[in-house]
């Protein structure tokens, strides 16, 4: 194990809160889920938290962030988040589980008439009772690595969610993930899902992140999907957190033939959320569909990240972003589409586009382009704007009040995003809570 | 219903004056036309009394039922019951003529203490106005605006005035880019509406679109003053003359 003399003192102490919990709190009977944190943790001492000014995180000082959370806990259980029946999004059946802290909850989840064979239960159960499934996925996601907070999440991943559909089997209902992050005074959470679709099968996966308690929350969290030949999987993920809290997300889905993946985020409320997506179409006809939607103001920072990596021929990537940002929020959009020499006849379509508000608040989008195949059709392309003045004076012209009228053009601006959740339910749930925020 | 006060009004950025002293009447039921040159500050006229954005106000005064027209905000002229058909419709993606129009009628029907109309009434008044313009009833679904035709757009100004039901209507050349079929559909919407109680004042550059909307009285516009006001008989004297004599005369005067 590295001496952690030469760490920086933000790594430092999560190495030494790690060598403290090593043993009995975190890995549960399975050894296989020990090796993965203790190579984990080797690897968080070597590569670290990203730098600061690096290119990945250029308008988000995470180190600096990281560090207002010095000394906290990343183990400890936090309190008790009360009744959470209110805070579910999926109207009507849907299989409900509920993550305290990063921790399944068995208690308050339903999970009653699961299909045979379906596993949901915390990650160091599925380790030991689907340790072949385990063994396959667990950290399978990103063959080139991510950057130090995946290694972390990992070292430190408390219980976590496994989900293991098998071969042929469609779940009729969405799965509904609640994730409660909340502390008395701070906390740091590493909540932690494994996804994985076998051949031939399909599901809806539904992640609803939320706040409790007075304390302020750093989340450093990771989803990891696997989606076999000719699985297809939908995943929505919205995250509504208290304005103190600090969100890291990393969503990593590895594709294999003809499979289709389709996930759409939409952030609301929290402080700073950094959200990363790595999309991995690793076999040939595969579908992708990466959408988001943000909305911050106040002084909230909402920075996406999207990687696409098209590796193999025959795949077929579409990519839509889009945001409004008033106050004096910032938004990042970096996202990049790498086609890589084997995958001819590619196409990949990716666009990001924002609405400013109001004077302070700031926009920066960097789409970029990596090609290497020479048969392919990709395009890409972003715009930030103010609203349409011209839009907007036909509308009270008629009669509608400004508010009103801004709140018109800002719905129709992202309506499309919405379009692409296919549960109209928690589509007009989404709706509604966007207007909530616009037409305060 | 509506007086214009010497009205001078100037482009904001600028600082150059287009309207300069512009005295108008309009009684309840009455179909005033302005005609003029380019240039001459028709659609200025009508963008001022709209409530447009970069225009300003140097001097004069303008009532709409005794209400200080000029010191109200657009919305609020339209839930007053002014309408103004733009020159240029403006094009709103994702925005569904339903719902665009539910909006403006309740905010409109709210103002006039009115409940809200039923879902079905207003689909049944949205249909039965469509008809009045020959607009296909399946635009409800559609954006507003959004890949209508040039003919479609302007025929949809005139739906959305049947939908408002305004005492004052300003048709910003609602004749221009429409072909002859077109200016009569156009034309017969606005007939239909004319009542007692409701006024229009219609901007057009040609006669052609009076042959068809009948006006009481023709103002003609040049250099941002009315120089002369007759009956319709002047809008075809225009026609035949030009506008060449009337300034003459405007500037002999």
């Amino acid at each position: 194990m590295t001496n952690t003399d030469s760490l920086k003192p933000a790594e430092r102490g999560f190495v030494e809160f790690w060598r403290a919990a090593d043993g009995h709190v975190l890995n549960g009977r399975d050894p296989g889920l020990a090796a993965a944190r203790r190579s984990a943790i080797e690897r968080f001492a070597e590569v670290g938290l990203p730098p600061e000014k690096s290119e990945a995180w250029k308008y988000t000082n995470i180190r600096r962030l990281v560090e207002a959370w010095a000394g906290t806990d990343p183990v400890a259980e936090g309190p008790d988040p009360g009744p959470v029946d209110g805070l579910f999004l999926v109207p009507g059946d849907a299989w409900r589980v509920v993550m305290v802290n990063g921790r399944f909850d068995e208690a308050r989840s339903a999970l009653a008439g699961l299909p045979s064979g379906v596993t949901v239960a915390s990650i160091a159960e599925g380790a030991s009772s689907r340790p072949e499934v385990f063994a396959r996925s667990f950290g399978a996601t990103r063959p080139e690595g991510a950057d130090g907070f995946v290694a972390l999440n990992t070292a430190f991943a408390q219980s976590g969610l496994f989900v293991h559909v098998p071969r042929g089997t469609q779940l009729g209902r969405p799965i509904e993930i609640l994730f409660l992050s909340g502390s008395e005074r701070r906390g740091f959470v590493q909540p932690r899902v494994l996804f994985v679709a076998d051949e031939g099968s399909s599901a809806r996966i539904v992640e609803n992140w939320r706040s409790f308690g007075e304390g302020a929350v750093f989340t450093n969290a990771v989803s990891e999907f696997l989606v076999a030949r000719d699985a297809a999987v939908d995943h929505v993920r919205i995250v509504d957190e208290h304005a103190s809290s600090v969100h890291v997300h990393y969503l990593q889905a590895r594709q294999l033939g003809s499979s289709t993946f389709s996930t759409v985020s939409f952030v609301f409320g929290g402080g700073t959320v950094r959200s990363d997506a790595y999309l991995l179409p690793d076999a040939e006809h595969c579908e992708t569909h990466l959408n988001g939607f943000y909305f911050a103001r106040g002084s909230a920072q909402v920075d996406n990240h999207t990687l696409v990596d098209h590796a193999r021929p025959n795949c077929e990537s579409n990519e839509l972003y889009k945001g409004i940002l008033d106050g004096q929020a910032t938004g990042v959009f970096n996202g990049k589409v790498l086609v890589r020499q084997d995958a001819q006849k590619t196409n990949a379509y990716q666009s990001n586009k924002s609405v400013v508000l109001s004077e302070t608040a700031r926009m920066f989008s960097k789409p970029e382009l990596e090609i290497y195949a020479d048969d392919v059709k990709c395009s890409h392309g972003a715009t930030t704007g103010r609203l349409d003045d011209d839009a907007f004076f036909y509308l009270r012209a008629r009669g509608i009040p400004p508010a009103k009228a801004r709140l018109l053009l800002l719905q129709a601006f992202s309506g499309d995003v919405f379009e692409t959740v296919r549960d109209e339910a928690l589509r007009e749930r989404l709706l509604a809570r966007l207007e909530a925020l616009l037409y305060a | 219903m509506l007086e214009i006060k010497n009205l001078h009004a100037r482009i904001e950025e600028s600082g150059t004056e287009i309207l300069k002293g512009i005295d108008l009447v309009i009684r309840p039921g009455e179909v005033h036309a302005i005609m003029g040159p380019n240039g001459s500050g028709k659609s200025t006229l009508a963008s001022v009394l709209a409530g447009r954005e970069g225009y300003e106000v140097t001097d004069g005064s303008v009532t709409f039922d005794r209400k200080d027209l000029l010191e109200l905000e657009p919305d609020e002229r339209a839930r007053e019951g002014l309408f103004l058909a733009f020159q240029y419709p403006v094009e709103l993606p994702g925005v569904s003529m339903s719902n665009f129009l539910r909006q403006a009628v309740n905010s409109v029907r709210a103002h006039r203490g009115e409940d809200e109309l039923s879902s079905v009434d207003f689909l049944r008044t949205m249909k039965e106005k469509a008809a009045y313009v020959q607009l296909d009833p399946s635009l409800k679904q559609r954006s507003v605006n959004e890949g209508f035709s040039g003919g479609e757009k302007k025929r949809n100004e005139i739906f959305q005035m049947a939908m408002l039901e305004p005492r004052l209507a300003i048709l910003d050349e609602t004749d221009s880019g429409l072909d002859i079929d077109a200016l009569r559909i156009v034309a017969d919407g606005v007939n239909r509406l004319r009542s007692r109680d409701r006024s229009f004042l219609v901007i057009t550059h040609y006669q052609r679109l009076l042959n068809y909307i009948v006006p009481d009285f023709v103002h003609v516009l040049v250099g941002g003053r009315i120089v002369k006001s007759g009956g319709r008989e002047l809008a075809l004297h225009l026609e035949e003359q030009g506008y060449d004599w009337i300034r003459e005369e405007a500037v002999g005067a």
